[in-house]
Order: C-alpha cells, then sequence, then structure tokens
C-alpha cells in the first residue's frame, strides 16, 4: 500500500458491502484491479479531487483554482462529489462520508467497473509502468496480465522532484515554467505508445554518390549526347531534391513535447519539470478517449448489479432517484453516462437479436426490421468485447445507428451570429454524427506538428497546424507561440489557416507577425483540397 | 485539519489579487462585483485563470447535444457536472467564469471575510422579541395546502413496490391517505435588534454622476453588511445643498441640484430624525455622510461641528463621512472634521478618489465593529 495514501480506512459493516459488491462484480464476469476504498470527509475529498485525484501532486496555483471552484459549488449545494476512481495498481477509490448506504453501494458497483474498464481497455495499457516507473511499451502484452500502474507514487515523486527544484530556484522562477508547459500540454499524440520506438535511420544512404544517368554514346560523340552542361543541371537537380529530403525532423512529428525534450536547448531542471508535465499528460489521455465508454460502462454495471443482485425492496426508490440524476441530460453538453449506458444497452439488443451483419444491412423493410428478432444471444459477449477494443471514437462511428440517434433526441447546434446565441442547428443523422466525432477526435484539440526545427536555415522552430474547418483562437495562440519560443529559445512559427487564409503566425521573442504563406504552399494546399 | 491544498490555494489567491505573478493577472476571468437579480439574489463569479494553449475557438466549434427542440431553436441548460468520474477534475477547463448565485447574506459573508470585517457589537438595549417560523421536517399530519408532493408520492410508490400493486408497464402511482407528508414548521423566537442607516449626500452643483455612482455603489455594500448584522435595519435618505430634505431611495441617487452646499442644513435635519424616530436605547443609528467637501463658509462647518459635538456623536454607534472626489478637486471638510475629532472613535472619516477606492473606504468604515 502507497504510503502516500491516506490512512482513512472504511468502516466495516462497508468493508463487507465491499466484499460482497466485488463477488458479485466477478461474477457477472468483470475483472477488476483488487480495489482500496477509503472514505473522505467533504473537504478531504475536495481536495483530492482538485488534485485530479492524486493525494500528492507537484504544489501549483492550478491545484488551488480547481479546490475553489469544487468547494464553492459544493457549499452552495450546487454538486457533490459522489466518488472518485484512481487507475493504479491497487485501484484507488474514494467515498464521501456521510453519503447514505444506498449511495455507497451504489458508488462501489460503478467503481467496480470502471476499474475493470481501466484494466481491460486497450487505451489503459498506455498507462503501464516498468519496474523503475517509466513508461513501457504497452503492446507488449504479458500474460497473465498483472500491470504495474502505481501512478499514486509515480505523481507524489513528480512532486518531490519540483519541490526540490522549488527549493533550490525559487518557487516562482519554476511555477513559471510549469506554466509554460501546460500551455504546450495538449502537443501531444495520443497514439504514440502504441507506434514503438522510431526505427534508427540508415546513415549509409547518405553516403551513395550522385550520379546522374547518362545515354550511351561513343567517345567522340558523348559531349553532344551528354552535354556538360545539361550533366551538371541534372545532377543539381539530385543534389537538390536530396538536400530537399534533409529537413528535421524528416516526417512531421506530432509528439511536440517530446520532441522538445530531446532538441530544445533546456537546462536540466527545465528538462525535469518538462518531462513531468509530458508523463502526466500521457497518464490523462485514455480517461479523455473513453470519457463515453468508461461512464457509460460503469452505469451499465452499476444498474445492473443494483437492481439485480444488491438492492433489496425498500431502498429501490432512493436508489431510482440518485440514478435519474445521474443520467439526467441538458442541452449543451451531452451527458457521458447517459450516451454511453444507451449505447451499450443498444449494442446488447442488437447483438441479442442478430440485429447486424449484411442481411440486416440490405432489409429495407422497416416492419420486418421492427420484430427482427435471431434469438443469438450474443449481446454480453460483445459488449464486452467493444470495452476492450474501441475507444470513444470507433464507439460512436461504429455504433450509433440513425434510429438511437432520433431516440435519443441527439442534435447539433451551432453559434448564430444574428441572435447571438447557441441554437440548434440540425438533427440530420450523419451531420450530428460528424459533429459528435470531430468533438471527440483529438479530445476536440487541434493537430499540430513539429514541420521543421530548422526553418528558414536559421535554427527556427516551425510547427504546422493541419486545419480541419476550425481556426485556431488567435489570443490563445499567440500565447501558446510565447510559451514555445521560452522552451525553444529562438524564434517560434506556427503555419495555420485564418479567415480561409494561410498565414504563418510568428513570434521572435519580442513581438508578434502574422504574415502569409509562400506562394507555393497556397497553391499547394489548395491542389490538395 | 490543515490540508495540503491550503498552500496551492491561498497561492491562487495571491495571483487573482494581483500580489504575486502579475502577468497571470491577464488571464484572470472576472466579472461584475454587483449584479442584483430578481429580490435579492446576486451572481458572483467565481475567479479562473485559462491556460491559453492551441485551440479552437468556441463559437466557432459549436457541439452536440441532447433533448427537445427544432432546428433555430437556442440551446438550453448550462454545462453540466454529473457524478464526479475518474480523474475528473483538471482535464476539463471550462470555458466560463462558474457562476455562483448567492444571497445577500452570503453575500456579506464573502465581503466580511474579505475585508477581515468584525461583527458589529449591538448597542441597542432593545428587549424585542419577534418570533418566526421556519419549515423544518416532515409529518403525516397537516393542512392540504402543506401537502408535500414529493414526499407523498414516493411514500405511495414505495407502498405500491412493497405490496406488489405497481406495474412497470403501466406506472401509475396513487397515493392514499396514509402516503400523504406534510411539510411541518417550528416557532423560533429571537431577540430583535434594530438599526438604522441615515444616508445623507450632498447633491450640490459640484457631485457629478461618477460622484453619485460610486455613493450608490458604496451605500449598496454597507446595507448588504449592516443587514448581515441586524435584523431590523431601516434606511432613511436625507439630500442637501444649501438645504437639506428627506427623499426616497430612488430620488437619493438621481437628483442632481446646482447650488452651495451648506452641511450644517443636513445634520440639523438628521438630528430632528433621530429626536422623532429613533430613541437611542432601542436603536443602533448609523448615519452616513457623503460629500465633496466643498463647505459654504467656515461658520456654517463650526455649526456642523458642534451639532456633532452636541448631540449626533452621543447618540449614534458611527458617524461615518466619505469624501468623494469631484472633478473640481477634494474640500476642506474632511480635515477640519479630523482635527476637531481626532481622538473620537464614534467619528470615521475616509477618502474616496475613484471607484478604486471603494472597498478601502467600506473597510474603513466597517472595519471598527461599531
Amino acid at each position: 500500500m502507497s504510503q502516500y495514501a491516506l490512512k482513512t480506512l472504511l468502516p466495516s459493516y462497508l468493508a463487507r458491502q465491499q466484499e460482497r459488491i466485488e463477488g458479485i462484480a466477478r461474477d457477472f464476469g468483470l475483472d477488476p484491479f483488487p480495489t482500496i476504498f477509503e472514505i473522505l470527509a467533504y473537504d478531504q475529498m475536495t481536495e483530492i479531487a482538485a488534485y485530479g485525484g492524486f493525494p500528492t501532486r507537484y504544489p501549483h496555483w492550478r491545484y488551488g483554482m480547481e479546490y475553489e471552484q469544487l468547494s464553492k459549488s459544493h457549499e452552495y449545494g450546487l454538486s457533490k462529489i459522489y466518488e472518485m476512481v484512481i487507475n493504479n495498481t491497487p485501484a484507488y477509490a474514494y467515498l464521501l462520508e456521510g453519503n447514505s448506504l444506498v449511495d455507497q453501494k451504489l458508488v462501489m458497483a460503478h467503481v467496480y467497473a470502471h476499474v475493470d474498464f481501466f484494466k481491460n481497455n486497450f487505451a489503459f495499457r498506455a498507462t503501464d509502468l516498468d519496474n523503475t516507473g517509466h513508461l513501457t511499451d504497452p503492446m507488449a502484452r504479458p500474460d497473465p496480465f498483472e500491470p504495474n500502474r502505481r501512478w499514486i507514487d509515480k505523481m507524489a515523486n513528480h512532486g518531490a522532484r519540483i519541490r526540490r527544484h522549488m527549493e533550490r530556484y525559487g518557487v516562482t522562477a519554476i511555477e513559471e515554467f510549469i506554466d509554460t508547459c501546460l500551455s504546450l500540454d495538449n502537443l501531444v499524440d495520443p497514439w504514440r505508445p502504441f507506434t514503438g520506438t522510431p526505427t534508427p535511420r540508415n546513415e549509409d544512404d547518405d553516403e551513395t554518390a550522385v550520379e546522374v544517368p547518362r545515354l550511351k554514346s561513343k567517345d567522340y560523340m558523348e559531349s553532344f549526347i551528354n552535354p556538360a552542361s545539361y550533366l551538371e543541371e541534372q545532377r543539381k537537380k539530385i543534389e537538390d531534391a536530396h538536400n530537399k529530403k534533409k529537413t528535421f525532423p524528416e516526417e512531421p512529428v506530432r509528439d511536440v513535447l517530446s520532441f522538445l525534450l530531446q532538441h530544445a536547448p533546456l537546462d536540466r531542471w527545465e528538462h525535469d519539470v518538462l518531462e513531468v508535465i509530458r508523463d502526466e499528460a500521457y497518464y490523462f489521455i485514455p480517461q479523455m478517449q473513453t470519457k463515453i465508454m468508461n461512464e457509460g460502462w460503469a452505469t451499465y454495471w452499476h444498474s445492473k448489479m443494483m437492481t439485480e443482485k444488491i438492492l433489496d425492496a425498500s431502498e429501490i426508490i432512493d436508489y431510482a432517484d440518485n440514478a435519474s440524476g445521474v443520467t439526467a441530460t441538458s442541452g449543451k453538453q451531452l451527458n457521458p453516462y447517459k450516451l454511453g449506458v444507451e449505447l451499450y444497452r443498444n449494442i446488447q439488443e442488437r447483438w441479442d437479436k442478430g440485429q447486424f451483419g449484411k442481411d440486416w444491412d440490405d432489409c429495407d423493410d422497416l416492419e420486418v426490421k421492427r420484430h427482427w428478432d435471431m434469438r443469438l444471444g450474443l449481446g454480453r459477449d460483445k459488449i464486452f468485447e467493444v470495452r476492450k477494443i474501441y475507444n470513444d471514437v470507433t464507439f460512436i462511428d461504429e455504433f450509433l445507428t440513425p434510429e438511437f440517434a432520433i431516440e435519443q433526441k441527439l442534435f447539433a447546434f451551432s453559434w448564430s451570429e444574428r441572435n447571438g446565441r447557441f441554437e440548434i442547428n440540425t438533427r440530420e443523422f450523419q451531420a450530428v454524427k460528424d459533429k459528435l466525432l470531430s468533438q471527440l477526435t483529438n479530445a476536440g484539440n487541434p493537430f499540430i506538428y513539429v514541420e521543421d526545427a530548422n526553418h528558414d536555415n536559421r535554427s527556427e522552430l516551425m510547427l504546422r497546424h493541419r486545419h480541419e474547418g476550425a481556426d485556431l483562437r488567435p489570443d490563445y495562440a499567440r500565447e501558446a507561440l510565447r510559451a514555445l519560443f521560452r522552451v525553444w529559445k529562438r524564434p517560434v512559427v506556427i503555419a495555420t489557416i485564418v479567415d480561409d487564409r494561410p498565414v504563418y503566425l510568428r513570434y521572435d521573442g519580442k513581438e508578434h507577425k502574422s504574415e502569409d504563406a509562400p506562394k507555393a504552399e497556397v497553391e499547394s494546399e489548395e491542389k490538395e483540397d | 485539519m490543515s490540508l495540503r491544498i491550503d498552500q496551492d490555494h491561498s497561492r491562487f489567491r495571491a495571483i487573482v489579487r494581483g500580489k504575486i505573478r502579475e502577468n497571470l493577472k491577464k488571464y484572470v476571468s472576472h466579472g461584475e462585483m454587483i449584479g442584483r437579480k430578481g429580490k435579492d439574489l446576486v451572481s458572483i463569479p467565481i475567479p479562473q485563470i485559462d491556460i491559453p494553449r492551441f485551440r479552437f475557438g468556441e463559437k466557432q466549434q459549436g457541439g452536440t447535444g441532447q433533448g427537445k427542440g427544432e432546428p433555430g431553436d437556442p440551446v438550453s441548460g448550462q454545462e453540466q457536472e454529473g457524478e464526479g468520474g475518474a480523474g475528473k477534475a483538471g482535464k476539463d477547463p471550462g470555458e466560463h467564469a462558474l457562476e455562483v448565485e448567492v444571497t445577500l447574506e452570503e453575500l456579506a459573508a464573502i465581503l466580511g471575510e474579505e475585508l477581515a470585517l468584525p461583527d458589529i457589537e449591538n448597542r441597542g438595549k432593545s428587549k424585542i422579541i419577534s418570533a418566526k417560523d421556519r419549515y423544518t421536517g416532515i409529518r403525516r399530519v397537516g393542512p392540504e395546502s402543506l401537502r408535500h408532493f414529493k414526499r407523498t408520492y414516493r411514500e405511495a410508490l414505495k407502498r405500491m413496490v412493497a405490496s406488489g400493486t405497481f406495474d412497470p408497464k403501466r406506472p401509475v402511482v396513487v397515493p392514499m391517505p396514509d402516503d400523504k407528508r406534510y411539510r411541518s414548521w417550528k416557532t423560533q423566537h429571537e431577540p430583535v435588534a434594530n438599526a438604522v442607516i441615515i444616508y445623507m449626500m450632498d447633491v450640490s452643483g459640484s457631485m457629478g454622476d461618477e460622484q453619485k455612482e460610486i455613493v450608490r455603489i458604496e451605500s449598496f455594500w454597507i446595507d448588504t453588511w449592516l443587514q448581515s448584522q441586524y435584523k431590523g435595519l431601516e434606511t432613511r435618505y436625507i439630500i442637501h445643498d444649501a438645504t437639506a430634505r428627506e427623499v426616497d431611495e430612488h430620488t437619493f441617487f438621481r437628483t442632481r441640484e446646482s447650488g452651495g452646499t451648506m452641511i450644517s442644513s443636513a445634520y440639523k435635519l438628521c438630528n430632528d430624525m433621530i429626536d422623532a424616530s429613533y430613541p437611542v436605547d432601542e436603536w443602533n443609528i448609523y448615519p452616513f455622510h457623503f460629500s465633496d467637501g466643498d463647505n459654504w463658509s467656515m461658520d456654517d462647518t463650526n455649526v456642523c461641528l458642534e451639532l456633532l459635538k452636541k448631540s449626533l456623536l452621543p447618540r449614534v454607534n458611527m458617524f461615518a463621512y466619505g469624501q468623494v472626489e469631484s472633478p473640481y478637486g477634494s474640500g476642506q471638510f474632511i480635515k477640519d472634521l479630523t482635527n476637531a475629532f481626532a481622538s473620537d472613535e464614534r467619528l470615521v472619516t475616509s477618502e474616496i478618489p475613484d471607484r478604486d477606492g471603494i472597498m478601502g473606504s467600506i473597510k474603513d468604515f466597517l472595519g471598527k465593529g461599531r
């Protein structure tokens, strides 16, 4: 057990419930890590929630900000944190002191499903650590699967590292640099853990001499058939092409943080701080990638376990009251609990009744479709498979059906300039689905790559934003460039599109400039369209 | 128990107040400090610092939602939080300052905390007791007008589930007389301390709109604070130039006169008011006077000083004088007052150069706990 964990053991009546609920979860086929429950007073709960679930983090003002928001909204009765669970081995979960027994049971059932998801969904393998506390290759899945995810310890170590730097260099200096790194912490590649380490380039390739192919000729004709000026020209062309390939990096790099770690001129403490921020950013990626699936899974199972096994008749009304609150919907934001659980249930029904595959897709008769039931009973197996190999994007992409979207009253909305408010845009299936997917893709962050670390041959850093319809927020982009400059210590440029015009946004340490992209690039962009 | 977060929290507060890390101050999102909503609800934004990243503008992006409505209808609902999920905090940076609605009582508490105001010592010797009914519980009998609808149906549902008469396919819940639940109340007796604020304002030609706005904001906060301290609070308003008269609140803040300034006229009227309506042994009395300090003559000032000394100061909890700086500069009156009553705790003076000076001035006035 972690020495950093709080010593707040469960009272025996809850410990008995925990044992019982874990047994029920395993009987249903869930496969969670061992889980430790602790019971917290609301101020401790709020504190830990402010730290993102970890009892010990590095010191930073934004945790204080989170704390103020959470505690105020708790004190004014606007919201209440029922539970928290941490993807850690063993998993840690916190119960709120003073909740009713029904609520505590619900939370435990909910937690066991979350922990099952942590252990079994592929995305979370990116949080596996090796013995020294470094991220390990998630593709090498050992059998039996007993990963090391001692993140509570790792985060506490991060705290110790940062505190040490603060003692040495001063709180403000370190905090400023942390802010700088946080400005960049969404420039990561969610799939980086799964792509393995890149193979080193074969240096021999560079050694090959540049040979211009020449036509066969008699000696005396040589200077006419292969004139020296032409040869020279060709040689130059090949050389140019060759030189052009030698940009650095060779391929655009999406994991900007790791590129900076490797190549930016950082002091040792700066390197250390940036590494901490990057590691922690990667820890939270799987949770962002699977928000709907994870909450949906937990809601599916707490509802099944509670109603079929755990509750007695006197508790059912209180349970229903609470459960309906959790899955309540409100206009502007989709409730991941609701969307997730409904989609799992929908999948289960479809696979139970055999409503999938070629015959189903080809069938045009609505009446036949309505009564379609092949009694396959594959639903349970299917949702377990789904929880293993999907993330939110693929989950929605594959299983969201027009019927489901209508039943759940999904819509897309957009900002109306005329009325100065957000308005419902459409309920058309494809449009809603596209909007939802674009929101989920890359956790709603823009795609940004390192393109050239020697831009203009002046060792300026050039990033490229792959524009997919939405512009960057300009004031934030300027500040992010400022942060990038602080790390790279040379002028920085990002190529993007503003109001349909390709531009370079540049910051040289003194002033921000926005200039039109070079002509050649504009044309090639247009061709791609 | 001391929390680890306290350190981070006080650092955040210091950033918000602009004490450290001044360059972060520009990212702090603040709203208005005052915004009346409904009768006595005010929304105070919670300060938030958004770390700038490469990201999309929200308006450009739009999103997806769930619920009723036709295309073209506004999207209802706020950002909502469900049950706290896995490692949830910290990874969804909010788009907006989270606005929390608070009552005036809570607002006063925040004000008191922010300015470290002491609770006021009650001087009134009043023995008046008032009775107040509070709904505190539920019982099985009561008048139909107090029936608790939700509790009643919940009981009915429980009974039907337990007795097996509930049909999920036809979920009709019919309460029986036994299921009915009623709100019940307790009568609480509490002693009432009475207080009166008498606002006096100089409306002579030299007091402009900006000066009145300052007085308005300041008196709002003073009201709020004193209301949290006294159950029965009365407010009276006096305006004066060369003569004084009593007005209502609306007129008080909107009148603009021209003409000279005779402060003694207001003090006389105030004195008469106290004589007529507010016996000293039952009331806590708070006269507040705002002016730009340009009194007509030294003679008049002497009349004021005499009035204060003889009859006003002995009877009030505190006499507050706020001097608002006007385009014509700041007058002599505040100096005359402080010279005459330098050691008297009952007289509090404060200079308010501009809007930013309001907070400091409130602290001057209310920081003494009188």
